[in-house]
Formats: structure tokens, C-alpha cells, sequence
């Protein structure tokens, strides 16, 4: 990958005597679009605002371009933000909002012009310069508000839960457009959001906090099919989570049985928990099942079934396209490669 | 809502407390324009008591005093008011309620009070009584009408937009002026066209504070009315009224026109 761009170095941050970022370690590289995901209250967007320079940590660095910055105020920092409901400002039009931090700068008044252009253009809303921005709608306020933090041609362009006050449909189309965006413009982007589907879709690398601490740092695939702790697992998509036992490498033992996998690495006999993601099940006849078990509730849910599969000791979760009746005794089916060993976590 | 017809004795008794709050309003506006020096019938519509006004040097003379008067503690106050429900809504303190109480309690004061504390106040200070003391006692009330209106406005702003300007570049002063100043600058309107009708009217203070060769509109008023009521008098409070009618037309059209707009705002979200 490309050169480093931002470390946060061990950052804390208490608010009174609460803990909300408990020493977090990261390293934002250039032109990565990297994704904050976790549950509201996690810290996600506390850090954004200490790379902003909205609040200053309690303790530890900041590096931009290896230069501390964590006292600098945030008009002298070489990052923008798009704050989560637009804050754009209500007195001025469409332009006048974009050209705010240009104005600042003293540029020429035609270059100023030709920037606000080029910036509408690429967010599609020419032609909108004279508008009112009360009066646009709120996937357009985000598009002037995204162009407002883009003309400046920062190095780094920080969003908070930008999409979060639009409806699914926009959201959709934003998601799509904010990558491109992203692509065209080539600079860091860092995304803060709850919305897993959000932050698999978009990013290059995720970053997933709880409580004020990085539960796992991967690539989209990587942190679905990979889940380090049981957080991660319950957070991104649903599981069934199973404890175990490692019995050796690519060999696993839960609910009474052993398993081959592909995970290795644990020491022997050491306690784990297991992940199998719902679409990973597989709903067989009895005699070829590795679990047997009574179907208990089939839920239908557009592309496929939900069905709830009871063994002797849990539910398992089942996502298919085959249809199984309440009642029916049915077997379990899965492959190596669908078995995820994880770390088991200390209680929480 | 529940919209019900108004019964018959609702209105009466609308109408009466209507009656009894505007009849001697009404009556003072009707014997303006009354011919006859005596108010008791009305004889003829005339303006010749308008006219004698304008022609009394001494209470042109008063206008005039008000009107700077009411003017400068405006601006005064206004930049005061406005500084003030500013940092009000920064300070993070544990005081701050009390500090917001202590800024508007001028308003509670007893005018009266306030009148004779500030007299004792400027003539141990030995300021010669006259336009600077009442400027000063004027803008001493003046400011919370301001400050609570200012206050208000800045709660309703989304906080975010100041941190926007900021991450755009500017610095604390050009935050405020090219961005908080702009948005607050409505309610230091109304705030202002409120604390002008407020300093125009005043007696009971100025009375404490004027000095002996000056005189406002409501002191000249009020001495004039010791010695009987003239029609020139009612002529004058007729203007007065007017322009009260006014100022607070001018500010509810203020606050109307920002509240309309801040329901926008809400549509949008």
C-alpha cells in the first residue's frame, strides 16, 4: 500500500469521568477509504473529531505526515468534514456555501466561480448555484455539503454518518457515488458509520470499535469471513456463534462432534468460539447431515427462506432457498472453509 | 384541535375586556382630533392640536432627546446584548443559569428602584446628570430584551455550523462574523426594535437620572399632565402610540419572518 498519511499513536479521551476511547492504535494511509463501524456510544465518532481537531485527545498523538497535530485548531488542518446533518450554512445559496473556504483564502473571484462549476458538476447538481439550500432536499444539501469539503482539496475528507438522515433508496445511490467520488478525486477518505452494509460496500479497509476500543482492522471480506471475536461476528452480519474447543489444527470439536476446518494456529485443546454464517448452512436429508435437527419456524423473507433449525443443544439459524416445513427432522450441512474459529473473548 | 363554535357569552365578555383595555385609548386618539379645548363633546375634527405640537419648541426639543436616547442605548445595547447571549451559550460552567438570570434581571427589578439606585450610584460617582446617565440607565434595561432574544435564536441554531466554518478554515472572528452574526442578526432586530419602544417610553427611571435642563418625551408628558391635560397632550400620545404600534409591528414582522424561515429548516430534515 501507499505511504501513511495519519497514525493515531495510543489515543484516549475522557469526557468527565467517562472513557471513551480507550487507547486506539491506527494507521490511515493515502487514498484509502477507510470505514469507522461500530455501535453508537463506541467512540467512532469521537475519533473523527479529534482528527478534525474538534476536541483534543486526553492522551496520545496524532500524526499527520508524521507531524503531531493534536493542538492544532482545525482551520489549520488539511482535512474537511461532511457533517452528518449537511450544517450547511442557511444564510447563503448553493455557491456562496461551496465558495465559503475559498472566500477565506482570498482566491480570485473567476477562479472561485470556475471551482464552485467543476464541484457541482461532480456531485451532479449543476446549474443549482442560486439556490436556496433550505429548500433542496436532503440526499442535495449532502451533495453541496460533500462540494463544500471537496473544493478545498483537502488531503484528507472526514464523514460522519453521512448518509444516515437519508431514506434507503438515496442511500443506495450515495453509497455508489461517494466510492467514485472517492476514486476521482484520489485522496484519504475516513467514514464513520453503524451501518455494516454501509461500510462492506465502500471501504478499503474497516475498522470495527466497541466501547471505545478496535475489536479488528480488515478488508471488507476479511472482516465477514474472518471475525476475530465474537463482537466482530455479531456486529457484521448475522451467525450462529458456537463454542468449542480446537483440537488441533484444521480440526474442531463443538456440539459433540468434530469438524474439520481450515483455521489453525490455536494452541491445542484451546477453548474458541465458532462462527457459521446462516447462508453457509445447508438444509440436507438426516443420513448425509453432519447436525441433525426439527425444523421450527420458516420465515420467508424476498430472496430466501429463514429457517430455524433445532438440535439438541441450540437453534441454528439457516438461510435458503429451499423451502422446509415446521416439523420436518432435517439434517445440517457444511464445508471446512464455512467454519470461522475465533478467539473466544474475555466476558462482556 | 378541537374547534368549537364560541358561545354568546364568551364574546360578550371578550368584548368587554377588549372594551375596558382600548376604550381609553380610543377616547384619547378621538379627542386629538377634537376642536374644542374641552374634553368633554366633540365638536369638530381638527388637527390644530397637532399643529400647536409641532410648534412647541420644548417638546420637539424632548422628541429629539428620545430620540438619540432611544437610538444610542439601541446600539448600545444591541452590541452588549448580543456579546453577552453569545458567550452566554459557550460558557460550559456550572453557573451558567445563574449567570443567565443575573444578565435578564433588570427586567424584574422594580423600576422604581432601579431609578433611585442608579441616581445614588452616578452622584457618588459625581457624573453630571444628563444625556450619558440616561444612556447609560436605558442600556442597563435595554440589554436583556436583546440578550433574550439572541439567546433564543442561538439555542435554535444547529450547533454543527460554526464547527463547519471552522473546518472551511476560518478562524474565530470570521466565524462569528461571517457565519454567527449573519444568523443571530434577526433576533438582534426584534431584540432591538423592542428595547427602542422600551427606552421611548420610559418615565419612572429617567425621572432618577435626567438632568434639570433636559428632558424626554414621556418626562415632558408627565409634567405637562400636573399642571391638566391638554389636547395637545392627547395629540401627543397619539403620535406616541402610533409609533409604538409600529416598532411592535416591525418586530413581530422580525420574529415572524425568521420563525417561517426555521420552519423550512425543519421540513428539510
Amino acid at each position: 500500500m501507499s505511504n501513511k498519511l495519519i497514525e493515531l499513536k495510543d489515543l484516549t479521551k475522557n469526557f468527565d469521568d467517562q472513557q471513551v476511547l480507550r487507547g486506539i492504535n491506527l494507521d490511515i494511509y493515502e487514498n484509502e477509504f477507510l470505514t469507522l463501524l461500530g455501535p453508537s456510544g463506541c467512540g467512532k465518532t469521537t475519533t473523527l473529531r479529534i482528527i478534525a481537531g474538534f476536541e483534543e485527545p486526553s492522551s496520545g498523538e496524532v500524526l499527520f505526515n508524521g507531524i503531531e497535530i493534536s493542538k492544532l485548531p482545525p482551520y489549520k488542518r488539511e482535512i474537511n468534514t461532511v457533517f452528518q446533518k449537511y450544517a450547511l450554512f442557511p444564510h447563503l445559496n448553493v455557491a456562496d456555501n461551496i465558495a465559503f473556504g475559498l472566500n477565506l483564502k482570498k482566491v480570485d473571484k473567476s477562479v472561485i466561480a470556475q471551482k464552485v462549476e467543476r464541484m457541482l458538476k461532480m456531485v451532479g447538481l449543476e446549474g443549482f448555484e442560486k439556490r436556496d439550500v433550505t429548500l433542496l432536499s436532503g440526499g442535495q444539501q449532502q451533495r453541496v455539503a460533500i462540494a463544500r469539503a471537496l473544493v478545498n482539496e483537502p488531503k484528507v475528507l472526514l464523514l460522519d454518518e453521512p448518509l444516515g438522515a437519508l431514506d434507503a433508496k438515496i442511500r443506495k445511490q450515495m453509497q455508489f457515488e461517494l466510492k467514485k467520488i472517492q476514486q476521482e478525486v484520489g485522496i484519504t477518505f475516513i467514514y464513520v458509520t453503524h451501518d455494516q452494509e454501509e461500510a462492506l460496500t465502500m471501504s478499503d479497509t474497516v475498522v470495527v470499535m466497541n466501547n471505545g476500543e478496535i475489536q479488528q482492522i480488515g478488508s471488507p471480506i476479511d472482516i465477514y469471513n474472518e471475525p476475530e471475536n465474537r463482537f466482530v461476528a455479531n456486529f457484521i452480519g448475522e451467525s450462529n456463534i458456537i463454542e468449542g474447543v480446537m483440537v488441533k489444527d484444521f480440526l474442531v470439536e463443538f456440539d459433540g462432534f468434530r469438524f474439520e476446518c481450515v483455521d489453525k494456529g490455536f494452541e491445542e485443546m484451546e477453548e474458541i468460539e465458532v462462527v457459521l454464517r446462516p447462508e453457509d448452512l445447508d438444509i440436507v436429508a438426516p443420513e448425509d447431515a453432519k447436525l441433525t435437527g426439527v425444523v421450527q419456524n420458516t420465515t420467508f423473507k424476498g430472496v430466501h427462506y429463514e429457517i430455524l433449525v433445532k438440535t439438541d443443544l441450540r437453534i441454528y439459524k439457516v438461510q435458503t432457498t429451499d423451502y422446509a416445513e415446521p416439523g420436518r427432522k432435517v439434517g445440517l450441512s457444511f464445508e471446512p472453509e464455512d467454519v470461522h474459529v475465533m478467539y473466544k473473548m474475555g466476558a462482556y | 384541535m378541537n374547534v368549537r363554535k364560541s358561545s354568546i357569552w364568551e364574546r360578550i365578555y371578550l368584548g368587554i375586556m377588549f372594551l375596558v383595555m382600548y376604550l381609553p385609548i380610543g377616547v384619547v386618539i378621538a379627542f386629538s382630533f377634537n376642536e374644542s379645548k374641552l374634553p368633554v363633546r366633540f365638536t369638530g375634527f381638527s388637527l390644530v392640536w397637532y399643529e400647536k405640537l409641532f410648534a412647541d419648541h420644548a417638546m420637539m426639543e424632548a422628541l429629539l432627546n428620545s430620540l438619540i436616547l432611544g437610538v444610542l442605548s439601541c446600539l448600545l445595547s444591541a452590541v452588549i446584548g448580543t456579546l453577552g447571549a453569545v458567550g452566554l451559550s459557550r460558557t460550559r460552567w456550572r453557573s451558567r443559569g445563574l449567570m443567565e438570570y443575573i444578565s435578564i434581571l433588570p427586567l424584574m427589578i422594580p423600576e422604581i428602584i432601579l431609578g433611585m439606585v442608579l441616581m445614588a450610584f452616578f452622584y457618588m460617582l459625581r457624573l453630571p446628570f444628563g444625556m450619558l446617565t440616561l444612556l447609560i440607565g436605558h442600556t442597563i434595561f435595554c440589554v436583556p430584551y436583546i440578550l433574550i432574544e439572541v439567546k433564543a435564536r442561538l439555542e435554535g441554531l444547529d450547533p454543527f455550523l460554526e464547527e463547519a466554518a471552522r473546518d472551511m478554515g476560518a478562524g474565530p472572528l470570521r466565524t462569528f462574523r461571517d457565519v454567527t452574526l449573519p444568523l443571530v442578526m434577526p433576533a438582534v432586530l426584534s431584540g432591538s426594535l423592542l428595547a427602542f419602544a422600551m427606552s421611548m417610553d420610559d418615565v419612572v427611571i429617567s425621572i432618577f437620572i435626567n438632568g434639570p435642563r433636559l428632558s424626554t418625551l414621556p418626562i415632558k408628558v408627565y409634567t405637562q399632565i400636573k399642571t391638566g391635560v391638554t389636547p395637545e397632550i392627547n395629540a401627543l400620545c397619539t403620535i406616541m402610540l402610533a409609533a409604538t404600534v409600529l416598532a411592535f409591528a416591525a418586530w413581530y414582522l422580525c420574529k415572524k419572518l425568521t420563525g417561517g424561515k426555521e420552519e423550512d429548516e425543519q421540513q428539510v430534515d
